[in-house]
Order: C-alpha cells, then sequence, then structure tokens
C-alpha cells in the first residue's frame, strides 16, 4: 500500500482519538477497517459526517476520521438525525456506526424507515448480541440458546438485520465479521460508493461480555461459523487499468454509479447478488445451521435514492442564500391577496 | 350569533365558510369557531359565527340565529337557546320543535336539494341553510357569489350548483316565511384591505419567509394543516424550473424521528423545523435535551390542543407553556414564541429560525387550536424588516483568522459559542457533538468544574433571550387604572371585548400581553406599576401566573390573583370580566 492516498493525504489524517473500549474489543478493528476504506476511496475526512447513537459501538466515532464533523445522537436514534443531516448537505459522506442493542432494540423503527427513504449513507451494526456498557443483558440479535457470561440461554428468536433490511428494500445489504479484515474492509469501501443507504451487519464479539463457550458471538464460534459467500476486491474509479489485478478464476464485475467496480470471485454456488428472495433464503438457510453467511448479501444499483425521489437542488440546502430561499416582497402581497 | 350544528363529513364547512366569507366581503368584521370532533364522519360539529361592530373574535355567550341540521343534536341544541332566539331547522329530518317562545323557519333542506340535483343532493343540502339564512338576515347575493367563487376556486361548475341550491333556500323563505325577526345583516366598511386566515396558513408562510429548508413532521390534529399549507407554498415558490426543490420534507415515522430530522438538518446548517402538538412534543422530548445541550437549532410549532395525554384532540387549550418552556431531564429552558393572532403567526414564523440559529438552540412556537385552525381576519402581513440571522457560524475563511477555536467556547462573553458546519474544508473546523458531558473542545469530560462551568454558560446564554425574544406588549393604558391583566395567545381575543364589558360598569384595567418566554423584565415593571394584576389564561393549573410568580419579590406575589381555567372552548369575555369584578379588592361600584 502506498503511503499517501490519491488526494495525497497519509492514512495518519484518517484516524481518529485513542479507543476506550477493552482491549481486544471486535469494534476497534472494525474503526481499523473503516479508517482503511475511507483512506483507500480517496475521501475527503472533512466531507465525512460520522454518526452513531448509543452504547459501546456508538462510541467507536471518536476513535477514527477526527477531521470529520462527527454526532453521537441518543439511544436508537442515529437513522434519524442522519437523514436530516444527509438532506441538509448531500455532499456528505454520511457514515453511521450502531450496535445492536441501539439498531435492533430501541431504534429498530427507526433502522426499519431509514432503510425504506434509502437516503445515501453506510450503516454500519457492530453486532455482538449484548449490551457491553451496561454489563452483559442479551441483546435482541442474539441467537436463541446461545449462553450468556452466567450460563443463562436466550430464550426469544434474533432478529436478523440483513434479512429484514433486504425485505425492506434495501439495496446494499453485506455481513461481515470483524476478524475478517480481507472482507470487511471492500464491503465497506463498496458501500461507501453505493448511492442510498447501505446497511453492512458486523459480527464483532464482545471480548469481556460475549466471548465465551455457548455464546455463538464468540471470537471462536465466529470463526469457526463464519461462511464467506465470495471473496470481494473494491476497485476504485480512479485506479489506473495497468494496476488492476486480472483476476484468476470465475468472476463478476459490478460497476457503482460512482464508476467504481466491485469484483465478486468465487460466489458459492449459483449465488446471484442482485436476487433478493434467493438472499433471503439464503441467510435464512446459514442461520438454521448455525452459521454466519457473510459478503455483500444483496445489491440493486437501480434503486433511486431520496434525493431522486424529492428531486433535491444540487446545491446543499445548507448552503442556499437568502435570495433562493426567501420568495420577494411581491410574492407575499400576491399570496395576501389570493386570502382576500 | 349564528350557531350551526350538523354531522362530521356532511360538507357543512363549505356551507358555513361560504357564509362566513360572504359576511366578509360585506365589509362585517366576522368571526368564526369551528368546533369539530375528533372523527372522520358522523359525530355532531358546530360553527358559530359572530358578527358585532366591533369585531369581537371570541364567542359570544348566546346564540341569536340556530341551524338544526343534526337530528343527534337537535334536542339539546333547541334547549339551550333563550326565548325568541331564530331557529332555522331542516324540516326534512321529522324532528319535533316543542317550543312556542322561538322564530321558527322549517326548511325542507333535503328535499330542496334533491330537487336541484339528485344525484348531488347530499353535497348541497347545506347550502340550501345558507340561502335560507341569507334571506332571513340580508346577507346580498352580491357577497354570497364572492364566497362561492372563493371557496370554489372559480371552478363554474361548482358554483352555479351551490348557488342554485341557494335560490332555491332564499325562494322558500320569500314564499313561506314572511314574518318579523330581530336579526339583520347591513354592509359595512369594515374589512377593506383584510383576509381571512388561520393561524397555521399564517404560520406556514411566516416560515417560508424565513427561509425554511427543512421539515419533518408527523401528522397530528391540530397542526397537520400547518405542514400541508406548508408544502403547497414551498411547491410554489420554491422549486426552479426544472423542478427540483430548493427545500426537503420529509413525513416521519414518529414524532421522535421527526425531531431527529430537524437537529440532523439544524446541525448540518439547514433551516429546520417540525410542527406537531402536545403529544407530539411528549415523544420529542428526548431529542429537545440533546438540542439544548448540544446547542443544535430548529424551530418547533406546538399547535397545543387539550391535554393531558390524548385528551380532546379537537379542543383548545394553553396548557403547553410550562412543559415546552422547561421541557427536558435536568435542568434546561428553551426561548417560546407565543403568537395571539395570524399576524404573529407569520412573523414569529421567520423570526424563530433567527433566534434558534443565533442562540442554536431549539426553539418553540406555541400556538393553538382556536388561533391555528379557525378563520380570522386578519390585517396585512409585514414583509421582514432584516435579512436572516444565520448567528455564530465560522466558515473556513473565519477560521483562518482566529488562533484557536473550541466549539463550546465564550467568547463573546454572551455564553453563546460559535459553530462550524460539517463540510467546512478548514482543518480545525471539525469537532465531535454529543449529548454527553464536553469541554469547551467539545470533548468528552465529566470533570465536575467543566461541567458546572458549561451549565453555567448555557444559563448565561438563555439570560440573553429575555430581551431578544419579542418583548411584551401594552395593549391598553388607562393611565389611571390600579388594575393590572395580563394574558397571552388567543386569550388575547376575549381580553379586549373584556376591556369594553368592564368600560361600561365603569371598571378601568391596563393590560399588557406576554409574547414570549422567557419573561422580559417588562413583565416586572409593569406589576410593579399597579397594585393588582390578573394573570388570564386558558388551562387549569395556572401554568404562566406560576411562571410569573417564580421571578417575582415576595411584595409583588402578592399582588398577582390568577383567572384561569379551561374547559376546550375559546375563551369568553363574560367569564373574565365576571372573574376580575368578583375578585378585586380594589374598589370599584360593583352594582355599576
Amino acid at each position: 500500500m502506498s503511503k499517501e492516498n490519491i488526494l495525497g493525504l497519509p492514512i495518519q489524517e484518517y484516524k481518529g482519538g485513542k479507543s476506550t473500549l477493552c482491549a481486544g474489543c471486535g469494534h476497534d478493528s472494525i474503526t481499523d477497517k473503516i479508517i482503511k476504506a475511507c483512506f483507500n476511496n480517496g475521501i475527503k475526512p472533512h466531507m465525512v459526517a460520522k454518526m452513531s447513537g448509543i452504547g459501546c459501538s456508538s462510541k467507536t466515532p471518536a476513535y477514527f476520521l477526527s477531521k470529520s464533523h462527527g454526532f453521537n445522537t441518543v439511544h436508537g436514534r442515529m437513522p434519524s438525525v442522519s437523514t436530516g443531516a444527509a438532506l441538509a448537505n448531500r455532499k456528505l459522506t454520511v457514515l453511521g456506526v450502531s450496535g445492536d442493542g441501539d439498531t435492533a432494540s430501541i431504534g429498530i423503527g427507526q433502522f426499519v424507515h431509514c432503510v425504506r427513504r434509502n437516503a445515501p449513507m453506510v450503516y454500519i451494526v457492530e453486532n455482538n448480541g449484548v449490551y457491553g456498557l451496561t454489563k452483559g443483558q442479551f441483546s435482541a440479535t442474539a441467537d436463541e440458546g446461545s449462553k450468556s457470561k452466567k450460563g443463562v440461554p436466550n430464550e426469544i428468536p434474533p432478529i436478523d438485520l440483513t434479512s429484514l433490511a433486504i425485505q425492506l428494500g434495501c439495496g446494499f445489504v453485506g455481513k461481515s465479521f470483524s476478524g475478517a479484515p480481507k472482507q470487511l474492509t471492500p464491503l465497506i469501501q463498496a458501500a461507501l460508493s453505493y448511492q442510498g443507504t447501505a446497511v453492512i451487519d458486523v459480527i464483532s464479539p464482545c471480548v469481556t461480555f460475549n466471548n465465551h463457550e455457548g455464546s455463538t458471538r464468540s471470537y471462536n464460534y465466529v470463526k469457526d461459523h463464519d461462511i464467506e459467500l465470495q471473496t470481494l476486491d473494491y476497485i476504485p474509479s480512479f485506479t489506473p487499468i495497468d494496476e488492476i489485478d486480472i483476476p484468476q478464476g470465475e468472476s463478476t464485475d459490478v460497476e457503482m454509479h460512482d464508476g467504481s467496480t466491485i469484483r465478486l470471485t468465487g460466489t458459492k454456488e449459483d449465488y446471484d447478488v442482485h436476487n433478493r428472495n434467493a438472499a433471503i433464503g439464503a441467510i435464512n438457510d446459514s442461520m438454521a445451521k448455525g452459521e454466519h453467511l457473510t459478503g455483500l448479501l444483496y445489491l440493486d444499483n437501480s434503486k433511486k435514492n431520496i434525493y431522486q425521489e424529492m428531486r433535491l437542488c444540487e446545491t446543499p440546502l445548507a448552503s442556499l442564500e437568502e435570495e433562493t430561499t426567501r420568495p420577494t416582497e411581491e410574492t407575499l402581497t400576491e399570496i395576501m391577496n389570493s386570502y382576500k | 350569533m349564528i350557531s350551526v350544528g350538523t354531522a362530521n363529513g356532511s360538507g357543512s364547512q363549505s356551507a358555513n365558510l361560504i357564509i362566513h366569507r360572504a359576511l366578509f366581503k360585506m365589509g362585517l368584521p366576522v368571526s368564526g369557531k369551528n368546533l369539530f370532533p375528533s372523527n372522520i364522519a358522523g359525530l355532531p360539529t358546530w360553527f358559530l359565527i359572530r358578527v358585532t361592530e366591533e369585531g369581537y373574535p371570541a364567542p359570544a355567550d348566546d346564540t341569536n340565529i340556530a341551524i338544526l341540521m343534526n337530528p343527534d343534536t337537535w334536542e339539546k341544541d333547541l334547549s339551550k337557546l333563550k326565548k325568541g332566539s331564530v331557529v332555522i331547522y331542516n324540516s326534512d329530518t321529522r324532528m319535533p320543535v316543542e317550543r312556542d317562545d322561538l322564530i321558527l323557519y322549517d326548511v325542507p333542506c333535503s328535499k330542496i336539494a334533491r330537487g336541484v340535483n339528485s344525484k348531488l343532493a347530499k353535497l348541497i343540502t347545506n347550502t340550501v341553510y345558507v340561502g335560507a339564512l341569507s334571506e332571513i338576515i340580508g346577507i346580498e347575493q352580491e357577497a354570497i357569489v364572492e364566497a362561492l367563487k372563493h371557496q370554489f376556486n372559480n371552478k363554474q361548475k361548482a358554483i352555479e350548483l351551490n348557488l342554485t341550491a341557494i335560490d332555491e333556500g332564499r325562494n322558500y323563505i320569500k314564499e313561506n316565511h314572511k314574518k318579523n325577526q330581530p336579526w339583520r345583516v347591513e354592509r359595512r366598511d369594515l374589512t377593506k384591505d383584510k383576509m381571512i386566515v388561520d393561524g397555521n396558513q399564517a404560520g406556514a408562510l411566516g416560515s417560508l419567509f424565513g427561509g425554511v429548508t427543512f421539515l419533518a413532521w408527523y401528522p397530528i390534529t391540530p397542526s397537520s394543516s400547518l405542514a400541508e399549507s406548508l408544502i403547497g407554498y414551498l411547491k410554489q415558490h420554491r422549486e426552479y424550473v426544472d423542478g427540483s426543490k430548493t427545500y426537503a420534507v420529509v413525513q416521519a415515522e414518529d414524532e421522535l424521528a421527526a425531531a431527529g430530522m430537524v437537529f440532523g438538518a439544524g446541525w448540518a446548517g439547514s433551516r429546520s423545523m417540525t410542527t406537531t402538538s402536545g403529544a407530539g412534543i411528549s415523544l420529542m422530548t428526548e431529542f429537545i435535551g440533546l438540542g439544548y445541550y448540544a446547542e443544535v437549532p430548529g424551530v418547533f410549532w406546538n399547535i397545543q390542543r387539550v391535554g393531558p395525554s390524548t385528551g380532546l384532540p379537537t379542543r383548545t387549550q394553553q396548557s403547553d407553556i410550562n412543559f415546552c418552556y422547561k421541557l427536558g431531564h435536568g435542568d434546561s429552558t428553551h426561548p417560546v414564541f407565543i403568537p395571539a393572532t395570524p399576524k404573529e403567526c407569520f412573523e414569529f414564523g421567520w423570526k424563530s429560525f433567527d433566534i434558534a440559529e443565533r442562540f442554536q438552540t431549539p426553539t418553540f412556537v406555541l400556538s393553538d387550536l382556536d388561533l391555528g385552525m379557525n378563520p380570522w381576519i386578519s390585517d396585512d402581513f409585514e414583509y421582514p424588516d432584516k435579512p436572516f440571522d444565520r448567528g455564530k457560524i465560522l466558515k473556513e475563511e473565519d477560521l483562518n483568522k482566529v488562533e484557536s477555536w473550541g466549539r463550546y467556547r465564550d467568547v463573546d462573553g454572551d455564553g453563546i459559542p460559535y459553530r462550524t458546519l460539517p463540510g467546512n474544508p478548514h482543518p480545525d473546523s471539525s469537532y465531535f457533538t454529543r449529548g454527553s458531558g464536553h469541554d469547551e473542545d467539545a470533548t468528552y469530560s465529566e470533570d465536575p468544574e467543566v461541567y458546572e462551568r458549561n451549565m453555567k454558560r448555557l444559563a448565561k446564554k438563555h439570560e440573553g433571550l429575555r430581551v431578544k425574544m419579542p418583548q411584551p406588549k401594552i395593549e391598553h393604558s388607562s393611565s389611571k387604572s390600579k388594575i393590572g391583566v395580563i394574558s397571552y395567545g388567543t386569550v388575547h381575543t376575549a381580553i379586549e371585548e373584556t376591556i369594553d364589558i368592564l368600560q361600561e360598569q365603569k371598571v378601568e384595567i391596563d393590560y399588557l400581553r406576554i409574547r414570549a418566554l422567557p419573561l422580559s423584565p417588562k413583565v416586572n415593571e409593569f406589576i410593579d406599576s399597579h397594585e393588582e394584576i390578573f394573570i388570564i389564561e386558558q388551562n387549569r393549573d395556572a401554568q404562566m401566573f406560576n411562571l410569573i410568580k417564580e421571578e417575582l419579590d415576595s411584595l409583588n406575589i402578592k399582588k398577582i390573583k390568577s383567572c384561569a381555567y379551561s374547559d376546550g372552548m375559546p375563551m369568553a369575555a363574560s367569564k373574565i370580566s365576571a372573574n376580575i369584578i368578583e375578585n378585586t379588592q380594589i374598589k370599584i361600584n360593583k352594582k355599576a
């Protein structure tokens, strides 16, 4: 990897403050991949809005991209604040980080409606199946039968955010594992290129409260049950042709709206990444087997985003000047006359 | 006063608005109050039309002319009428009228409507009483035609159909009822250049001229028409030729999300707002706390309805004063605009953005159902007299000029820090916004000194609002009165009439109207200069009275008395004047 990216910036420009999470926390690995993905894509740090809710995961935006504005909102409400920010300034890259408690419990309503609206944003769920900051309660994504640190099994079925997102019409759904850097980095890079809401559910073991024998979210369990759907490569639009590797074996290239390419190699059997029903079926099958199916699960590049649906003007709303947004005195007189 | 009793969803609203506008077109300052149920069709609804030379907007105590169309309320409506009242009733309902002390006009409205157009009879049954009433009290045909044109947006077919029904109503009276009754209307010149507008339309217009770029809302009576009016104006006035929009509107999934979007957009630099009512504010409370502490602008319209809980969703009240002013857990107060007229809804509509952005804080506009949804006669609105105040925003070039910058540092001594917007390319521009404890640089902090210093700065910032918010207005001053009256919001419209009633009884009062919170020092001055103060408001718990009391010295506390009540109806002047006469300790000639 070169020391500077396409903008001439070193990777330090994409780093943040020191993490205060537990040593070995999966979330810190994800933070690293976010830094790498933004660096690789040559994103201008000041054009990123880092958004989060409340919880361990939601603290992480302080640990990456310190040159970006960040907003640590309230519990479960990251999606609405992000939607407002994305609409106020369409030039921003909105990067939302949430957890399984923040998204699947208190924030499930906002998650659902955010996905339906399709505002351009990357929505990363750092999913460990447990509430860390309040010391180890199950979350709504905890698998049925998975045991807590005290040995108590979870008896309620989990919410799977990936199949839910696909069901709701999300056009970019990925799943990954914090311990799978080769998969996660290109997945985040691709999500950053997507023109609507891109959801990535990342299994991220909680080393303090959910990393024991009997848990389906422990590092060892996930490592053994991670079924990678395909090998992912992300080729940014600015990559010179002679630097693009020629793939070995069969691969599929998917072009994104920003000119970048996602290369899918060695995809399992006949999996069609554009087929909604097949994706949901494959996720259900893997869950039934106690596995985690990871990779790019579903992609639809044809969906209109909220800017297109609304016909939002190109200039960010936040930058519009008074002469555009305050109608004239004559207009006021005309309107008042219609009430006379 | 004319009272029309109909069933909700029967199309009576357009008939009533035609009467209302026709009287307005005759130069009469007419008031209209729609008393409607929380229901789509079937439940009883009333429309009160009051015509006075003085243009009193509050409802009167007695109905002089009753129009009975609804069998469900027939008996009760009849029983409330005083001897000698006029009754126009739909005789096709076959309901009995068992009083011989009233002046009765039977009109077979349904039959006449069928005769005009059998297919559309239901739509025009109510229009028939418009004709009957017009004939009886002398509403000019010319005024009716103008009102019809307005109501039906110059659609010829609808105008003709309704006009025929009106004519048939008139004819029936001419042919069947030659009798004397005491009520007639006469042309005046009192509504020239005035508008009929409701507070929600006015608030929407104010927001438009305040340069709103973002609206997130969730439907709730009585606020929905503000959002919907605004959407209409935005479509007309804020789109480029190619159809692209200079605004965004999101109908959120609930009020929580609406508030979140408002703050997301406000944080990113948009002039953002929402419209809701008390129940919605309850849900937004969590976010308002974040907006206060993280210092994010946003405008929150609360069109108050009757609480607590679901309460009476279609009735009016001023019961969110205390709630909005101090909303949220932890120590916090918020700027609150309190308009009393559509004109002020317009003015506060644009000014609220200036305050929200200057003070970087959630800002309330507290209207109510009476103001928001009823038709009011209004003077022209005044075009904003100053440019946008976007507050202390540092752009890239500004950051080049300052040595150091901290998001929450009080540089100017007014408690208001500087902010940057996302997307600012300056290397020092970024900061981390959070609802948790933070220092001057927006860094997480649990340090006791840092926390206290920040909270004191916030208090200082909000103190500054006392003189920056709209100041109270002395609406009436007699120079000799020892009694002062304080009110706010739509109660104002009953106070003007109260003053006249009291003057007839040789009681003089001075009257101050509060227009915003936090309270201006002028409220104190007014209290200082009177021996006795009545605080009139439309809620049970005397909310403003208690807010004022908190800020007074003990001597002044003894002076103030509360006149607070609420039954969901707009306040009547007679009740206020009676309360003052009964409770004043100042020597007045009570028998006068």
